[in-house]
């Protein structure tokens, strides 16, 4: 019996205003991602990725149609009620890592768990990041840490709520190969270790391949529905 | 609310400099208002405390004629320690130098003051002067003629040696001298100058000192006032001359306050310029935040406890700024003030402080910290959506500025302690911060609209900074143009009330009045001021009266009945009335007609009354009125009314009488005349003085100098508080110089990588500020043209002829500072290395 589904698109359509004109970047997408599986979403450059990303990740509202996170509804509730889902069910990995800058690798690692007032977010934060390898650099600030080390306090971060879903946009876009694969590893082996499910944007077909399923996009629309045979 | 505050500390600790911009953005503003506070609460205090030496006694009984039977059998009554003065004004001359002044001359037995202390050098002169039969003169007096104890002072027909110079005189400030030196003699040495005769302006006061000190004075001067009151004489008290005191400073301490109050919304902007900046340069911060689950409540708690924490400590600084600069005070102010103030820290003025302090930044930040509400978690992923999403102008928006309005209004109502008052500050603080952002607003427009195409690069360049994106062209306008209008109106006021009393001195204008001339002198005077080539240019016959009935009434019943609104001083003052065939220049009749001359059949005499004693009397053409003239009625109707010009330099009426009816009462007259050289008044002073002692001489161009004086003390107090006001200015407008900062270092990376020579950034910078500079200092300029025209037409009534010359100096001083200030604050920009900000 397969995993039930933690996340359910439902005829997904997103229209933005330009100027005089009606823009439609999504158009009826539908699919759903069982718990604990591995989805990539690829296309090429305004297909529609980063759009249904941030839709299914609640950081958006569609214009038509439903995402069901978690068993929840998202289009039902209000900013602070989707920034509390985010909160306890999502983790999130950027291209540009988006690090607080004011904010030591610690201190950004712990900030999703403060906000549930956990107080024992610095022990948890300080293993994760030992973890991935900084255990040596929890007061460095962002500023201070190299462009993969970045991505491995924003992959710590990711994970310290112990998300049910993992929401990855081109992780390794801004990593030379040899460290974009480093943290494309950990990534796979947290992930794997948290049971999380994972859903990520990307470009890079060789990465895509990684996952068990791609989503391929292509001006807006679902083009194709891949399984993938995992061989690493 | 525990990560709240982990955040805001935590946030808080890459931005050191912008913070530091504004704690001080705050702090002056605070500290003016603190001083000022903590000031008037000491004086307050010292009032106080020092009560009784403001009158020097615990009651004064005054008149303005010797007092009858009926009085003296009251003072009799009110028993305690008695000290009789007889007061007057009159010319002195200095023997030794020559020299004469007119002064008040204060008889005045022993006792006198009961309370206080009479300072003098020796100090044991202002108890030992009456047995030497000597003087005790002001210490200005002393200095200004080069005078030392045991030269001689003549007094009328008396000369007395001087026993001592006065430091200080219970309940008088310096200032006071300065108008009306005082020279002490004995008392029972009044008579023996020949002063006191009749229609001579001469004061008579018993100082008394209670037998009981804790005495209820209020039940005795209730029983004693209707006694005074129909023998007209009246008394003054301890709390009356205090009530009178802490009015005139209550308005000063809330003037300055208000001055002050302008610096701290000063500080307001600048703090809202600088949070706007810094949640624009957060937005990223606010997004991954909202992207990992903080609700909006959360994000906007940290901003706003960030500026919660500043605010408290910028205003923590101003309070201990505040209460060193309130030690300055003193000395600001020590020549005005009657009394010693001992120096404590008020504490409800440090709470004011903080509150307002706080209160000023939370307000004026909660626009731009609203803006967090609009920052969506979707930029984490597209920093091109919703770029900014900082200009949602809601509700609540409105409901910001809705409050700041309040809280302004507020404030000033509180310090004026009038609505209408406190809504006529407010309402011209808004008048000039809106009238400034709009003129910032057209500016920014005109360059769009009109951008000068042909213009070279660098001025092109110049000009296009002022409305790039993040320009602080707002900011900016409005910090230099409001320092410019404050300092400009302080200027323009001064010199508007100068130019006043200047215009006395110009040509063909009489600069010397001669007082109290006998029938018997008037020939005599005339020849002696003709012989040293000055003409007389007026001479005026002078006769004291009383108005005592009106339509039949007297004032008393009048004033009982509330028929006829009588005010005080028409009640109890001897009035100066002339008669005379013609109007002088600056009268107009504006109702009835005039009568020049009249003659026992004519029926009626017909008086013409000034315009607004009539109208306070209620007097129509036509009406009964009566005057007591030293003992005979005389009563006519009203037969005109007299508008009055009162700043032409010539003796001015209330009443005139024709010719005809006041020839044979006893009287005095004026002499006006003119001198040009000073050597040659002060001969013809010292001629009069020697030869007539009872003629007082008014010198205008020593009453010139003496205002000038005053209003220089004055104005130097409220350009003190005009400090905090541009200091702050200064402060915001180097941040927001320096909010601009980066993207300045960026743009001339740019320049200086395509070619741009360090010469050029540098033009295009300081074309930018002097465009700034001269747009907002000419804002400021015009706005304070338009406030003292405003001042001068609605407040002092008079005409506003722009001096022009302090406005073109603030508009060159403002924008140099203001190209000066930017320039400073972007120092190194051109040398900043290049690929490290293209990199950014």
């Amino acid at each position: 019996m397969s995993d039930p589904a933690i996340l359910q698109v439902q005829n997904l359509t997103r229209v933005y205003k330009s100027g005089q004109h009606d823009l439609t970047v999504l158009d009826d997408v539908s699919f759903s991602v069982a718990a604990g599986s591995t989805c990539s979403i690829v296309g090429p450059s305004g297909s529609g990725k980063t759009t249904l990303l941030s839709l299914c990740a609640g950081l958006d509202r569609p214009t038509r149609g439903t995402v069901t996170l978690n068993g929840v509804e998202l289009e039902r509730l209000d900013e602070d009620e989707r920034a509390s889902v985010r909160n306890q069910s999502v983790g999130f990995v950027f291209q540009t890592f988006q690090l607080i800058p004011t904010l030591s690798a610690l201190e950004n690692v712990m900030v999703p768990l403060e906000l549930n007032g956990n107080r024992n977010a610095s022990g948890l934060a300080a293993s994760l990041l030992d973890r991935v390898g900084l255990g040596g650099r929890l007061h460095h600030y962002p500023a201070q840490l190299s462009g993969g080390e970045q991505q491995r306090v924003a992959l710590a971060r990711a994970f310290i709520n112990r998300p049910a879903i993992l929401f990855c946009d081109e992780p390794t876009g801004n990593l030379d190969g040899e460290t974009g694969e480093k943290v494309t590893d950990l990534i796979f082996e947290l992930n794997s270790a948290h049971n999380t499910t994972l859903i990520m944007v990307t470009h890079n077909l060789e990465l895509a391949r990684k996952t068990s399923r791609i989503l391929r996009l292509k001006g807006g629309r679902v083009e194709a529905d891949e399984e993938v045979n995992i061989t690493n | 609310m525990n990560w709240i505050l982990k955040m805001a500390w935590r946030e808080s600790r890459g931005s050191k400099k912008r913070l530091v911009l504004f704690l001080s953005c705050i702090v002056f503003g605070v500290a003016a208002l603190v001083a000022i506070n903590s000031f008037g609460s000491n004086l307050e205090e010292a009032m106080d405390e020092q009560a009784k030496s403001l009158l020097g006694a615990d009651l004064v009984v005054e008149g303005r004629m010797p007092f009858n039977d009926r009085v003296e059998a009251l003072i009799d009554s009110i028993g305690g320690s008695q000290s009789r003065e007889t007061l007057f004004s009159s010319m002195v001359m200095f023997p030794k130098t020559q020299d004469t002044r007119l002064v008040r001359v204060r008889a005045i037995e022993e006792g006198f003051p009961f309370y206080g202390i009479l300072e003098t050098r020796p100090a044991s002169a202002a108890s030992d002067f009456r047995a030497a039969n000597g003087a005790l003169v002001d210490q200005s007096l002393m200095r200004r003629f080069g005078l030392t104890v045991e030269d001689e002072i003549r007094i009328g027909e008396t000369t007395f040696p001087i026993a001592g110079e006065i430091i200080n005189i219970p309940g008088e400030s310096i200032t006071a001298g300065l108008i009306g030196p005082t020279v002490f003699i004995p008392f029972s040495a009044a008579e023996n100058t020949n002063l006191l005769h009749r229609g001579s302006q001469v004061w008579y006061n018993v100082y008394i000192a209670l037998e009981d000190r804790h005495a209820d004075i209020d039940q005795l001067t209730k029983s004693i006032e209707p006694v005074l009151d129909n023998n007209r004489a009246s008394f003054d008290t301890v709390e009356e001359r205090k009530e009178g005191l802490d009015r005139t400073f209550s308005n000063l301490t809330s003037f300055m306050n208000l001055v002050g109050f302008i610096a701290l919304l000063l500080g307001g902007i600048g703090v809202a310029s600088s949070i706007h900046v810094y949640i624009r340069q957060r937005i990223t911060t606010i997004a991954i935040l909202h992207c990992v689950g903080a609700r909006i409540q959360q994000t906007f708690g940290i901003y706003l406890t960030q500026v919660f924490f500043l605010g408290l400590l910028g205003s923590i600084l101003g309070c201990l700024l505040g209460v060193g600069i309130q030690f300055l005070l003193p000395a600001l102010f020590s020549d005005l003030l009657p009394v010693e103030i001992s120096y404590s820290v008020s504490f409800t003025a440090i709470f004011q402080g903080l509150l307002l302090g706080t209160g000023v930044a939370l307000l004026f930040t909660l626009s731009p910290l609203l803006s967090i509400r609009s920052i969506s978690p979707l930029l984490t992923l597209r920093s091109a959506y919703e770029p900014s999403g900082l200009h949602k102008y809601g509700s609540l928006q409105l409901l910001t500025y809705g409050l700041i309005a309040a809280g302004i209004l507020a404030f000033s109502v509180h310090q004026t302690g009038d609505w209408s008052d406190g809504l006529g500050f407010a309402a011209g603080i808004f008048a000039a911060f809106g009238l400034l952002r709009l003129s910032a607003w057209l500016m920014v427009m005109s360059l769009r609209t009109y951008f000068p195409k042909s213009w070279t690069y660098v001025w092109r360049q110049g000009l296009a900074n002022l409305y790039r994106p993040n320009n602080q062209t707002v900011t900016m306008v409005l910090s230099i143009g409001l320092g410019a209008f404050l300092i400009s109106t302080l200027f323009l006021i001064q010199n508007l009330l100068l130019d006043q009393v200047e215009l006395s001195r110009g040509e063909n204008q009489a600069n010397v009045i001669l007082f109290d001339i006998q029938d018997d002198q008037l020939e005599g005077i005339g020849e002696t001021v003709r012989s040293f080539g000055s003409p007389v240019i007026q001479q005026v016959p002078i006769v004291t009266m009383r108005l005592s009935k009106i339509e039949g009434r007297t004032l008393e019943s009048l004033r009982d009945s509330e028929e006829r609104r009588i005010p005080g001083w028409i009640y109890s003052r001897e009035m100066r009335s002339t008669y005379r065939d013609t109007l002088s220049p600056g009268e107009k009749i504006v109702g009835g007609s005039w009568t020049g001359s009249y003659e026992e059949e004519d029926g009626d005499i017909p008086i013409s009354v000034e315009q607004g004693v009539a109208e306070t009397l209620e007097l129509n053409i036509g009406d009964e009125i009566e005057f007591n003239v030293q003992g005979f009625p005389i009563s006519g109707k009203v037969g005109s009314f007299r508008e009055v010009n009162w700043q032409q330099v010539q003796p001015n009426f209330i009443f005139v009488f024709p010719r005809g009816v006041l020839e044979a009462a006893p009287k005095f007259h004026v002499l006006v005349t003119r001198t040009e050289e000073t050597e040659t008044k002060d001969a013809m002073q010292t001629a009069i003085v020697q030869n007539y002692p009872n003629v007082s001489v008014i010198d205008l161009d020593l009453i010139l100098a003496t205002i000038d004086d005053i209003l220089n003390r004055a104005s130097y107090i409220i350009r003190f508080m005009a400090l905090f006001s541009i200091i702050t200015g200064l402060i915001v407008l180097t941040g927001a110089v320096m909010t601009s900062r980066f993207q300045r270092i960026k743009e001339s990376v740019l320049l200086k990588t395509i070619g741009a020579s360090r010469k050029q950034v540098l033009k295009i910078m300081v074309i930018e500020y002097l465009f700034l500079g001269v747009l907002s200092a000419a804002t400021g300029l015009i706005l304070s043209l338009i406030a003292t025209w405003m001042l001068a037409f609605f407040i002092f009534e008079i005409a506003f002829v722009p001096d022009f010359t302090p406005v073109a100096v603030t508009l060159v001083v403002v924008t140099l500072l203001t190209v000066l200030t930017g320039l400073a604050n972007s120092r190194g920009v051109y040398n900043r290395p290049g690929l490290n900000i293209l990199r950014e």
